[in-house]
């Protein structure tokens, strides 16, 4: 008896050592390290409830808002800001604050939309320019070589020229002209990727190649797209205000932030406040979206060189 | 023997936000002139941490926080940096394992080398420099010297680059030269060369080599005396030959059996069971018993010290036994 | 002889991108509903007068011949005349481009000496005080729209302080306000990129073994790590240069400073349709040269691509 007791022990003993090992081993999913990111990088903690803070005044503009954001008051033009309006009023009486607040919705709809579509765009060709053999790569890289020649802003500003200037025309311009970076940026890691064992096994199988591609190399794209994500829209949101305050972007009554500088210029130096706000929000916004981004390349992509 | 090097109770341990990992705990190294001693263990086991220690070359967050490294009297640890760095490539060479990555791509390799000549060596001037430089390309076998000065790392073979780095080591004629993992990223008939190679230098010029590497075939072919580490600590040691006649510790017990040999019957590979330990959660006792064949209660509980057991070959230097089995048969030794 | 091989090859390449480029601007401007006759003249014409000068312009003929026709004209240097200026395209870029050209080198100037060597010791002090500091200028300097921050300097520096004149374009003073402002953003850009490509470099093995050769780590980190580290910045630098040429143009809108950018934003606002082609065309080749430009830079520094 005794003996069988001593070889359980020892038994047991070795147990504990091979379970204290087994929960030591590293496999943290994408969310695991975001929400990990979250705790650890206060910087980006915070740009998260920013933008979030952002995302809640644009859903719910109508409660949050003081003031209607059309609402012109001929009597109370250019007015420092008080109590009863926090950030005065621009050139036509209207509460600035309220503006900006309704100008949030226009901004994360530009951050958001076309960024989501380039970049769906970018993805699919990246991953056929990767993946479908060298013409279809030569053809594609042209396509982006070309993009990626047009000075960003004058392209979009082709565009508008084209289409004419609205809202929904921005929309379009920004989401035809950025899709070469990722395209780039998912052509090498396919590339990369393709020549990793687990392709070669599945084409030995005769899985098609459409198949590998989304069910296998794409999933593995993922880090470095949400990061590229992330870092995109604050492109987008620059290039709408730009093309705004242009005057060739959105055109009033809207309140996009762009618009409001613009329209505030010339009375910068009477009654800052009216030019200036606008901008605050803007900057405020895409640091947000730029802290978040740091921090998520940092957390989450491994290939990530510049 | 003379002695050259004596490290004494080295322990660098890194202290990282998860926790602080004792990659060196308390080893202790003597390396004689003229000889070449091999430090063998798996990954992780704090082989390259000892020579780096040895080096100085431990970064943030790792700091060496106990013991002394004599070399010939003097402690190094209580070196300045710029005592420090005159022993680096010029008393004390280090050579990697990767030769692929070692050299820097933007320089041709002659002037990387001749580097090493001149910030020691101020007084000499370029064109003499260079002419060291070609010596001693001829004493590693590089052939066509002058050709190969001018020539960037990627211009040459995996073979050639090695021979670089030893040459760049060799240079400055150090008295101890640390090689780690010299010839693991080689293919077998360079590494046969190489070892070779190091062979002839350490008996022509007087240095002594501490040889680094996992592969017990190596130090089989090139070492006097050999250390096996695990976890940190030192678990055997002992002459060459005595090490291969008389293993005693279950650990290189079970390195050695892991070798194939073409004439076993067996069909299985042979492996230790069990995965290296994660050293920030090491067990309470032997370091090496959850893995180990013959553990007793004892070893979970207490660490065993070093014992001194008596030689089987003859004219053997001293055999120590990190292991409660050889408690009886040897002697303890104080750390 | 390979390295004019693939300057050669590099130099076919983009021609066809070139060539792509002004056949997609070309078809986006000329298909535009809106008859630029009718658009340029104020006054009532007679409609055949109206027929006539279309016919005279071209403007009847099939998309593909007028874009030959272009194509002809663009590579003996006339790219038509503006609609709004009645003046040779090309004699209207070739006045505003040196305008634009010294305010770029002025920012490209500016971003460098700031940039590059906050960077670099940024990467050396990693996660210091001194680290952040830069880097969140940097960021800040990325992050920032070009139109506010020009507003904010002219209200800072221009009314405040009464440092600097608020516009205008004759005295360097004049050039600073617009040379930070357009400056900032590549400054961000190129002091993220040199440290991140420095701490990438530092942790390689051979600055391992310029340590263990006994170097001073100022030498490892200056003599060796840095020109590993600047390969890919010395190519940004190329490709900065060429978008600061192009980019300026909210820059000098807001500064009043008669370069290309203003031009053709003029050009869209007036519906310009030659002097808006002409700038982007114009724009566009200084892009792809710029970037061949830091291809064959990069080629050129890289022993291990020039030495084949």
């Amino acid at each position: 008896m005794e003996d069988i007791k001593k070889i359980d022990t020892l038994e047991q003993l070795r147990k504990e050592y091979e379970d204290t090992e087994a929960e030591i081993a590293d496999s943290d999913s994408i969310w695991d390290k975001i929400k990990n990111m979250i705790k650890s990088n206060k910087l980006a903690a915070i740009s998260l409830i920013i933008i979030l803070l952002f995302c809640f005044c644009a859903i719910f503009a109508p409660f949050v808002a003081p003031h209607d954001p059309t609402l012109q008051n001929y009597d109370n033009v250019r007015a420092k800001p008080s109590s009863e309006h926090l950030l005065g009023t621009d050139e036509l009486g209207r509460d600035v604050l309220s503006r900006i607040i309704y100008g949030s919705r226009i901004s994360l709809v530009i951050g958001l939309v076309p960024t989501t579509i380039s970049m769906v765009l970018g993805t699919i060709l990246g991953l056929m320019a990767g993946f479908l053999g060298k013409k279809v790569d030569f053809v594609i890289m042209r396509l982006a070589d070309i993009m990626l020649a047009f000075p960003s802003l004058l392209l979009a500003m082709v565009v508008m020229y084209t289409l004419g200037a609205t809202l929904i025309n921005i929309f379009i311009a920004l989401s035809v002209v950025s899709w070469a970076g990722t395209a780039r940026v998912v052509r090498s890691q396919t590339l990369s990727l393709r020549e990793k064992e687990f392709v070669e096994a599945a084409k030995s199988i005769g899985v098609k190649d459409y198949v590998i591609m989304i069910r296998h190399i794409l999933p593995n794209c993922l880090p470095s797209l949400i990061v590229l994500f992330t870092m995109n829209i604050p492109g987008s949101i620059l290039s709408e205000s730009s093309l705004s305050f242009l005057g060739i972007g959105a055109q009033p009554p809207a309140s996009s932030w762009g618009l409001m500088v613009v329209n505030g210029k010339q009375w910068l130096f009477s009654e800052p406040w009216v030019a200036i706000s606008p901008g605050v929000a803007i900057l405020i916004l895409v640091l947000a979206f730029n802290f978040l981004g740091d921090g998520m390349r940092d957390a989450i992509d491994p290939y990530m060189k510049e | 023997m003379e002695e050259l090097l004596r490290v004494n109770n080295l322990k660098t341990h890194f202290f990282t936000k998860k926790g602080v990992v004792p990659a060196v705990d308390g080893v202790s190294i003597s390396v004689p002139k003229s000889s070449i001693v091999g430090l063998v263990g798996e990954s992780g086991c704090g082989k390259s941490m000892t020579a780096m220690s040895i080096m100085q070359l431990i970064q943030k967050p790792g700091k060496i926080i106990n013991g002394s490294i004599e070399l010939e009297e003097d402690n190094l640890l209580t070196y300045s940096k710029d005592e420090m760095r005159n022993i680096r490539g010029n008393k004390i060479s280090m050579i990697f394992q990767e030769p692929m990555t070692a050299l820097n791509p933007v320089y041709t390799v002659g002037r990387q080398v001749r580097e090493a000549i001149t910030i020691h060596h101020s007084n000499i001037g370029k064109e003499e420099a260079k002419q060291k430089v070609l010596d001693i390309f001829k004493a590693v076998g590089i052939p066509e010297p002058e050709r190969r000065y001018n020539s960037y790392p990627h211009q040459l073979s995996g073979g050639l680059r090695q021979r670089v780095m030893i040459g760049m080591a060799m240079v400055c004629n150090p008295k101890l030269m640390i090689a780690d993992e010299p010839t693991t990223a080689l293919d077998v008939t360079i590494e046969a060369q190489i070892l070779s190679l190091m062979k002839n230098l350490q008996k022509e010029r007087d240095t002594s080599i501490l040889m680094i590497t996992h592969n017990l075939g190596v130090v089989a072919e090139v070492c006097d005396y050999i250390y096996v580490m695990y976890a940190g600590k030192v678990m055997e040691q002992a002459n060459t030959f005595e090490l291969f006649k008389n293993t005693c510790h279950p650990y290189t017990e079970g390195l050695m059996k892991s070798i194939p040999k073409i004439t076993s019957e067996k069909q299985r590979l042979y492996n230790i069971k069990g995965v290296v330990p994660n050293l920030m959660k090491l067990p309470k006792g032997c370091r090496f018993c959850p893995r180990c064949d013959n553990a007793k209660p004892r070893c979970f509980e207490e660490e065993p010290p070093l014992y001194k057991i008596k030689s089987v070959v003859e004219g053997s230097e001293d055999h120590y036994v990190r292991c409660f089995m050889h408690e009886d048969s040897g002697v303890k030794y104080d750390e | 002889m390979s390295m004019i091989k693939y300057i050669v090859k590099r130099i076919l390449i983009a021609i066809p991108v070139l060539i792509g480029v002004m056949l997609i601007i070309f078809l986006m401007l000329n298909v535009v509903p809106g008859d630029p006759i009718t658009l340029m003249m104020r006054e009532h014409i007679k409609p055949e007068l109206i027929e006539r000068m279309r016919v005279q312009m071209g403007l009847d003929d099939p998309v593909m011949v007028r874009f030959v026709n272009y194509m002809k004209g663009a590579i003996r240097g006339d790219f038509g005349i503006s609609y709004k200026l009645n003046r040779n395209v090309t004699d209207l870029i070739i006045t505003a481009f040196p305008h634009t050209v010294r305010l770029s080198l002025f920012a490209a100037l500016i971003a460098w000496i700031i940039g590059i060597p906050s960077g670099i010791i940024s990467a050396v002090k990693q996660n210091s005080l001194v680290d952040r500091f830069f880097m969140s200028f940097s960021l800040l300097g990325v992050s920032m729209p070009v139109f506010w921050a020009a507003l904010m300097m002219q209200y800072v520096f221009a009314y405040k302080l009464k440092l600097l004149p608020v516009s205008g374009h004759d005295t360097w003073r004049h050039l600073l306000m617009p040379a930070i402002v357009l400056g900032w953003s590549s400054a961000g850009t190129i002091a993220r990129l040199t440290r991140s490509s420095l701490l990438e470099i530092m942790k390689n093995d051979f600055v391992r073994t310029a340590r263990a050769k006994g170097l001073k780590e100022s030498i490892v980190v200056v003599g060796h790590a840095l020109k590993n580290a600047l390969l890919p910045v010395v190519t940004m630098m190329a490709i900065q240069v060429a978008s600061l040429l192009s980019g300026a143009v909210i820059t000098e809108s807001v500064f009043g400073i008669p370069g290309v950018g203003r031009l053709a934003v003029n050009a869209i606002q007036n519906r310009d349709m030659p002097l808006l082609q002409g700038t982007v065309v114009f724009t566009t080749i200084l892009i792809i040269g710029g970037n061949l430009i830091a291809d064959l830079l990069y080629s050129f520094i890289d022993p291990r691509i020039r030495v084949e």
